[in-house]
């Protein structure tokens, strides 16, 4: 019965807080919801990181490609018929010529980034610890250069724009709470199981006859196919889109969420990508206008990030295994420190 | 012929200059992560505090706006050491490499308050600009800076070989390296190798400064993140547990990406991170230790 509390808890905990940050959204002024939903978007993105980097033990700076991958299809794909032959000229004529609705795009960005994680991970999880780093980087590396070069399947250099504004209060919340069920079936599932003892401890985990190799694909595969559906999300926030935005501060920001948050869990993930977004938005509202702490002052450009990164560094100073310290939200507290 | 062959050569030294610089960098970071296990990605970061140290202080003598440069990186060097690597020893990689990514942040926002206090965004840095001018070798023009940043590499490797080589300090600074706990337990002091590593990896950090500014006067907050990334993939492609292997691994990856730039056509020059990363995952599945770890398997860890 407790145990049933505690699974319980694990899921209920984030899907709740995430459903609270939809409605404050939908009673904030015009200007201050996208900020919610930016927020929103990076629990999934975060979660979707999550997956594979939490579960696996092995670091990735990859996961932002299957991001850019998901954004810029989804992008392309949705950007009216009409508009297309003026902005995207160069691109291939079956792209030109065709579009899709808002759902079908989310599944195709989930398809392909998916897709592409397979592609990619069947030779690459085979490496762990720094080596994985640096080649899944490399994944990054190129997915950037080949997007921004190859005009014939995006918009190259310049910015897509025209692409519908579709992610609201609703589709902002629902996209991170699939995220969350996602991660959250995978990781009380058998597959998820074999993954984490491999991370516990592969040498016991490989005795005891875990395919390592196999169980990070699956769960590198998953990971891909929620980036890149947090990716179609994000690029229906923003409306417009480079390949900038979708490259290393992304992987940067995103990554300090999860380790800020706290690695290892999934209430982590989403506390880590509520809060360091959520201090960022106080942060850049601060630097457009008067913020009233004790006194009311102006801060001038560039503060934002300095504040943002001096926190970042304090917390992971004082507390290195992140804000929940690793752990699934419990209610019992006691119980939580019998535990430890 | 003639001019395809001397090109060659100009390439070819423009190669080494790239190569020896990195091959610098590579032995910073090389260094601070053998003692600490640490990969320190704002090593960056000291570059451009000290090429901002060289524009702020073009005004002044050459050697004092030189050794002006040397102290701050040092200094900040230093300062990361005490208020950031140390409460972090013992941390996992991915908590420490994460911390280092706020800290390069961090630091490269300072950087762009104090640079826009003037109103305008980058800073020259012109005291050391001579250097990039041409001398004609045979026929071939190479910059003088290709010189003083091979000779420079060359020098230092060899200083800091014979230091590691011959003294206390060295001898203890590679015990800590190949196992910290059983050195400590031998009585080295850990604070004092960690610090000689800090301290020569500042100086390292301090002559790029300078040899960067020659390259490129033009100082911005962004300035040596791109070297310092690409470095960074060089040093575990060369293979970061030891010294030497991450130090080519730096050389290397300038070398070769100077030499693919060259050999692409003009067209497809665009792709040439695609083509160098490329390279960097083959290398990585076939020598997942390091290209240059000869005689090393990657052993599994027993229990």
């Amino acid at each position: 019965m407790s145990r049933r509390l505690d699974t319980l808890t694990e899921l209920l905990g984030p899907a709740v807080i995430v459903i609270l940050v939809g409605a404050l959204a939908t009673t904030a002024s015009a200007s201050n919801e996208v900020y919610f939903l930016n927020a929103l978007v990076f629990v999934a993105i975060v979660v979707a990181i999550y997956v594979f980097v939490g579960i696996s033990g092995v670091l990735s700076f990859g996961q932002i490609s299957f991001v850019a991958v998901g954004a810029f299809a989804a992008g392309v794909m949705t950007v009216p018929v009409d508009s297309k032959k003026g902005v995207l000229t160069s691109v291939f004529p079956l792209l030109r010529d065709h579009s899709v609705g808002n759902v079908p795009s989310l599944l195709l960005a989930a398809g392909l980034g998916g897709v592409f994680a397979f592609v990619v991970g069947l030779p690459l999880m085979r490496l762990s610890g720094l080596a994985a780093g640096i080649a899944t980087f490399a994944v990054l590396e190129i997915t950037h250069n080949v997007l921004r070069e190859w005009t014939k399947i995006g918009p190259g250099a310049t910015t897509l724009a025209l692409v519908p504004e579709t992610t609201g209060a609703l589709q902002a919340t629902l996209g991170a709470l699939v995220a969350i069920v996602v991660a959250f079936l995978y990781q009380r599932s058998r597959r998820g199981r074999l993954l984490r003892a491999s991370r516990e401890d592969p040498a016991v985990a490989r005795s005891v006859g875990v395919n390592i190799h196999l169980e990070r694909l699956l769960a590198f595969t998953l990971s891909g196919a929620l980036a890149g559906f947090a990716g179609a999300l994000y690029v229906h926030l923003l409306g417009s889109i480079t390949t900038e935005q979708v490259y290393l501060e992304l992987t940067f920001l995103t990554l300090a969420m999860l380790v800020v948050g706290g690695l290892t869990s999934l209430w982590g993930a989403v506390i880590g990508a509520l809060g360091v977004s959520g201090l960022d938005s106080f942060l850049s509202r601060a630097e457009q206008s008067h913020v009233h702490v004790v006194l009311t002052f102006t801060l001038w450009q560039g503060t934002r990030l300095v504040f943002l990164a001096a926190i970042m560094a304090l917390v992971l100073i004082l507390r290195p295994s992140g804000l929940t310290g690793g752990r699934e939200l419990r209610l019992r507290w006691s119980l939580r420190r019998g535990r430890g | 012929m003639s001019t395809i062959a001397s090109v060659d050569l100009q390439t070819l030294g423009d190669a080494f200059g790239q190569g020896a610089i990195y091959a610098l960098m590579a032995v910073g970071i090389g260094l601070v992560f053998g003692v600490l296990r640490l990969v320190n990605f704002a090593y960056g970061q000291l570059i451009m505090a000290g090429a901002y140290t060289l524009a702020y202080t073009s005004g002044w003598p050459v050697a004092a706006s030189i050794v002006s440069c040397f102290a701050v990186v040092v200094t900040l060097s230093l300062a990361m050491d005490r208020l950031v690597f140390r409460p972090l020893r013992g941390s996992s990689p991915a908590v420490m490499l994460v911390t280092t990514f706020a800290v390069s942040f961090f630091l490269q926002a300072l950087a762009l308050i104090i640079d826009l206090r003037d109103g305008t965004l980058g800073q020259i840095a012109s005291s050391v600009a001579p250097l990039n001018q041409a001398v004609s070798v045979g026929g071939v023009d190479v910059r003088k800076v290709t010189f003083v940043a091979v000779g420079v590499a060359v020098g230092a490797l060899v200083a800091l070989a014979l230091v590691l080589a011959r003294t206390t300090i060295g001898l203890h600074t590679r015990a800590a390296a190949s196992d910290f706990r059983t050195a400590r337990l031998l009585g080295v002091r850990a604070n004092r190798v960690i610090a000689f590593a800090v301290v020569v990896s500042g100086l390292l950090a301090g002559a790029v400064a300078v040899l960067l500014t020659v390259q490129n006067p033009f100082v911005q907050p962004d300035f040596a993140l791109e070297d310092t990334i690409i470095v960074l993939v060089g040093v575990v492609v060369g293979g970061i547990d030891r010294l030497w292997t991450a130090t080519l691994g730096g050389f290397a990856i300038g070398f070769v990406s100077v030499l693919v730039n060259a050999a692409l056509p003009t067209d497809k020059t665009v792709f040439l991170p695609s083509v160098v990363y490329a390279l960097v995952i083959v290398v990585l599945l076939l020598r997942p230790a390091g290209l240059f770890a000869w005689g090393r398997r990657a052993a599994v860890e027993r229990v």
